[in-house]
């Protein structure tokens, strides 16, 4: 893992006594809210519904134990005892007070962790694959990018003050598990000819008017990187609304004067910028990628996985569902789900979040991943070493056998937290969770990704959800709309809307008949959701959800 | 004709705590039952004047609907409800503090 430099670790701790003061001058009156708004977004504070709000980085969602560790502390010390892990790699805390927070930020930079550009119209947390360096069909790690585009990008003296906010993503992997699509900048990487290099994808997002990227340059060779990185962003700068906070984004600017005209514009500036790097930049990125040099993996017997696999049904239906394959033999990824039946999702006590961190530093080499759909990563575990966690993940309520099924729901804080929702989330997916276990049907259902927003910004990922769910408010009630056929993977499309919207005790059962008629429609148990629904398209999924119409038609 | 001034309150997020606030006529409460009702407009303003100059003190100003029949002022809006409440996945915020009382 990457380790702070002298340069880094000054740095932050300049900024946390810039902020330290800047809160006390907020406290004695010598700022007003209206100063001190910016300064405190910068650093990663929100003002929410009932309380503050403060969003931690976790760069391209990599921890250690030590860093988890600390997370949970801060939950028992300065919020209360829990942390929301949310679908761009952070961690959120509910709770924090104002004349806290400094203490929280010196907290962090102990164990080399911030809240540096989690908010503002500034380029976010960069996000990635998070099974990188570890899934068996990965070409490149692409944390080392990861790390180069984070150092770059904090506090980069042009891109301080963007039109709206910017959100870079990247995936070594033909599996896109980093929505790069739906990002400003989505990055994946690739070989060409045996020469390593990016495809660079421009212009995705969701919020109110989504849109999949589109690609800028088919290869870009690897050492072109952050000159290329810096005349999109350079060129968006310059070129993106300013006028209207609804068209700012690049997506509107890639759509409104078209790929063409973006991509000359690239080119023109990049023949420009290029010259100034001068190879220091490769330089870098060759020192970080030394410190994400690949565990030493262990040889050792698959008997005491294999005999679990044979005689315990729960450690089995887990195993199936939550470990994916590692490129390494012998080794497995774990998945480990923050979304019990019922539960919160993306939520985990200071207890969980202890437990996972002695899981990574006893089982795991000491690595653990936060993954968009928040849910926590053991990237490089012996499978040996399988029903000893799995044993210790039960028993610390983190045992739930869900991945990738209906009830690993993403959903936003919503309205029971963030003040710019419209509708709450976190009920609507603890109530399908609740409901589909109810029923026993979630593994013959099979892959199903529901994903829930609390307002058309679309924080939940509606837009790419098999099935999507936006809650908003319809004359003073919550409503909640569906779209179908969405998918955030390297085929990302966005979700078409299935008709009028339902309200909150409406909303569960339509799921339900929905679900149910995909049993009927499946040609095959194999074929999943997204499939019979590209196959069928959406009549027969309406007519599910819209029995009544259908009767009164005919 | 000008639509008619319905009954509201003013109310804000605490400086220092975050959480939300209601004007009483000498002061704030976090408890909206004991919230000052405003029936008057120009008054209203007045109160409003008076909420956002306290910028040491409170964030975010702004005057909330409330029916205020029933002799206490109660939310309107689910969102002023949740507000007066606290999330609904836990028993945090003013629900937690009520339920020591």
């Amino acid at each position: 893992m990457y380790n702070y430099t002298d340069f880094d670790a000054a740095f932050i701790q300049e900024r946390n006594a810039q902020f330290r003061s800047q809160v006390e001058r907020r406290i004695d009156g010598s700022l007003t809210e209206d100063e001190f708004k910016p300064l405190r977004l910068m650093n990663g504070l929100y003002l929410q519904l009932h309380a503050y709000m403060l969003r931690v980085a976790i760069p391209y969602g990599t921890l250690n134990s030590r860093q988890m560790h600390k997370l949970a502390d801060i939950a028992d010390r300065w919020d209360k005892g829990y942390g929301h892990f949310t679908t761009r790699q952070n961690i959120q805390y509910n709770w924090p007070e104002l004349r806290d927070v400094p203490d929280m930020l010196d907290a962090l930079a102990e164990v080399q962790m911030h809240a540096i550009q989690t908010s503002g119209n500034t380029i976010r947390n960069v996000t990635a694959d998070h099974f990188a360096g570890a899934s068996a069909d990965g070409i490149a790690d692409p944390r080392p990018v990861a790390e180069l585009i984070r150092q770059w990008s904090t506090d980069h003296p042009e891109f301080q003050f963007l039109p709206r906010k910017f959100k870079v993503a990247v995936t070594g992997s033909s599996t896109d598990r980093a929505v790069t699509k739906a990002h400003d900048i989505g990055l994946r990487m690739v070989e060409r000819d045996g020469e390593a290099g990016f495809e660079v994808i421009v212009g995705g997002g969701l919020g109110r008017t989504p849109m999949i990227g589109k690609v800028l340059r088919e290869f870009l060779p690897r050492e072109d990187l952050l000159p290329y990185l810096e005349s999109i962003v350079s060129v968006y700068n310059v070129l993106g609304r300013r006028d209207n906070k609804y068209k700012a984004r690049i997506k509107i600017t890639v759509h409104e004067n078209g790929l063409e005209d973006i991509r000359a514009r690239v080119e023109e500036r990049f023949a420009l910028v290029r010259p100034l790097f001068t190879g220091v930049d490769q330089q870098m990125l060759a020192a970080i990628e030394s410190d994400f040099a690949a565990p030493k993996f262990r040889e050792k017997s698959l008997a005491t996985f294999e005999s679990a696999y044979t005689n315990d049904p729960v450690f089995r239906s887990w195993a199936d569902t939550n470990v994916s394959d590692h490129r390494a033999p012998g080794y497995a990824i774990v998945s480990i789900s923050l979304k019990a039946h019922g539960a919160t999702p993306g939520d985990a006590t200071s207890e969980q979040m202890r437990e996972m961190a002695e899981l990574a530093r006893a089982y795991g080499h000491d690595e653990l991943r936060i993954s968009h759909e928040q849910n926590v990563i053991l990237p490089h575990v012996h499978k040996s070493d399988l029903p000893a966690i799995h044993a210790r993940l039960k028993a610390a309520g983190l045992g739930t056998a869900n991945i990738g099924l209906i009830s690993d729901i993403i959903a936003c804080p919503g309205m029971d937290y963030c003040a710019l929702a419209t509708a709450r989330s976190i009920p609507i997916a603890q109530e399908i969770a609740t409901r589909f276990d109810e029923l026993k049907l979630e593994h013959d259902v099979g892959p199903l990704k529901i994903k829930i927003s609390g307002c058309i910004n679309a924080c939940g990922h509606h837009h790419v959800g098999h099935i999507g769910i936006l809650g908003l408010d319809r004359a003073g009630v919550e409503n909640y709309q569906i779209t179908l056929g969405g998918d955030g993977s390297e085929d990302a499309s966005i979700g078409e809307r299935a008709g009028p919207g339902f309200s909150a005790e409406e909303i569960i059962p339509a799921i339900e008949r929905l679900v149910l008629a995909y049993l009927d429609l499946r040609s095959e148990p194999a074929e999943t959701f997204l499939e019979t629904y590209r196959r069928l398209g959406l009549a027969p999924f309406k007519a599910a959800l819209y029995p009544e119409t259908q009767a009164n038609a005919a | 004709m000008a639509r008619a001034f319905t009954p509201k309150v003013v109310t804000a997020n605490d400086l220092l705590k975050g959480d939300v606030i209601y004007q009483t006529a000498d002061g704030w409460t976090r408890n909206l039952a004991l919230a000052e009702v405003l029936t008057d407009e120009a008054d209203a303003d007045l109160r409003m004047i008076d909420a956002s100059q306290q910028t040491d003190r409170v964030v975010g100003v702004y005057l909330a609907d409330v029916d205020a029949s029933g002799g206490t002022p109660k939310p309107t809006h689910f969102r002023e409800d949740f507000r007066a409440t606290g999330p609904s996945n836990y028993a945090h915020g003013k629900q937690e503090a009520q339920a020591h009382v």
